[in-house]
């Protein structure tokens, strides 16, 4: 029961998180977006682990590695939008379209 | 009480995209961090409970300043509604959770809880330091990169100047005009949102 319902809250954040990083025009909210998926990935992570693994330390070991990619993530994600705003004065997905072509 | 946490993250969550200030957007999801922290906490994982809290609070603070350098509006005085394909996402995130949700009821859920007393933080060590370290090592050999790559992106331009200068994009059609964006025409339309819309 428990680990029910802290997957279907993980379920919940990573549906948030990628309507977030979807429909966000803003860099940094699109970013709160994929934070919120790792955030949702964690919560499972962690759920399924407490309850289903018997306490191999692997599963938390498995969670530090969610963390660490939270950390690449972020530092890498504002490092890009600090680049982009040096280069382009844009902090809107719509300000560098010229990628698409 | 676990219930109750797992539901305010999620509300948490949910509020990141609806309040009208970044900042607070940013305090939203550092609450939703901290509940999954908690979370974590209670289902006997205290160190990745505890390290994701403090994590998520530093990096919150570190996003919330970057919210007042380069944002509009980060008061959160007049609404804010900065959407593309709006339609699309929210289908998207719904048909993410429905699916999600469908796997998790659907499916039959081992039941083998950590066992009571068992000294987990300790496991966690000789795991990393141990059968695992490769893994460790691996991770903090990216997080290096990491910092290095940061460091390199968010630099200003290096003693050549800048990295496209006289460059000229390739042509749509032979003998045309370059394609997209000419090099040295600064942003173009970079503060056009500033009205606050």
């Amino acid at each position: 029961m428990t680990l029910t319902i802290v997957l279907l809250a993980a379920a919940a954040l990573i549906g948030i998180g990628l309507y977030g990083a979807l429909s966000q025009q803003s860099f940094v909210m699109l970013m709160m977006g994929l934070e919120l998926m790792l955030n949702g990935a964690l919560l499972a992570v962690v759920g399924f682990w407490s309850q289903s693994l018997g306490g191999m330390p692997e599963g938390q070991l498995m969670a530090i590695i969610v963390m660490a990619v939270m950390a690449v993530e972020m530092a890498i994600g504002f490092a890009l939008i600090v680049a982009v705003y040096r280069k382009r004065q844009a902090d809107m997905t719509e300000s560098i379209g010229t990628l698409k072509q | 009480m676990i219930a109750l946490l797992a539901l305010f993250a999620v509300w948490t969550g949910w509020r990141v995209f609806r309040v009208d200030s970044m900042v607070r957007a940013s305090f939203a999801l550092m609450l939703s961090f901290v509940s999954v922290g908690a979370i974590g906490v209670l289902l006997s994982a205290p160190y990745i409970g505890v390290a994701t809290v403090f994590m998520m609070a530093v990096e919150m603070m570190v996003m919330a300043i970057f919210m007042v350098m380069f944002m509009m509006n980060p008061a959160g005085l007049n609404p804010m509604v900065m959407v593309h394909q709006h339609r699309l996402s929210i289908a998207a995130g719904v048909l993410a959770f429905v699916g999600l949700s469908a796997a998790i009821l659907l499916s039959p859920l081992p039941s083998d809880p950590v066992p009571e007393g068992s000294d987990v933080v300790a496991q966690l060590g000789h795991e990393l330091l141990g059968p695992s370290m490769l893994v460790f090592e691996t991770a903090g050999v990216t997080l290096l990169a990491t910092m290095v790559g940061a460091v390199i992106l968010s630099s200003r331009q290096g003693w050549f100047g800048a990295a496209d200068h006289g460059s000229r994009p390739p042509d749509l059609t032979a003998g045309g005009d370059p394609a997209g964006r000419q090099p040295g025409d600064g942003g173009g339309h970079g503060h056009h949102h500033h009205g606050g819309h």
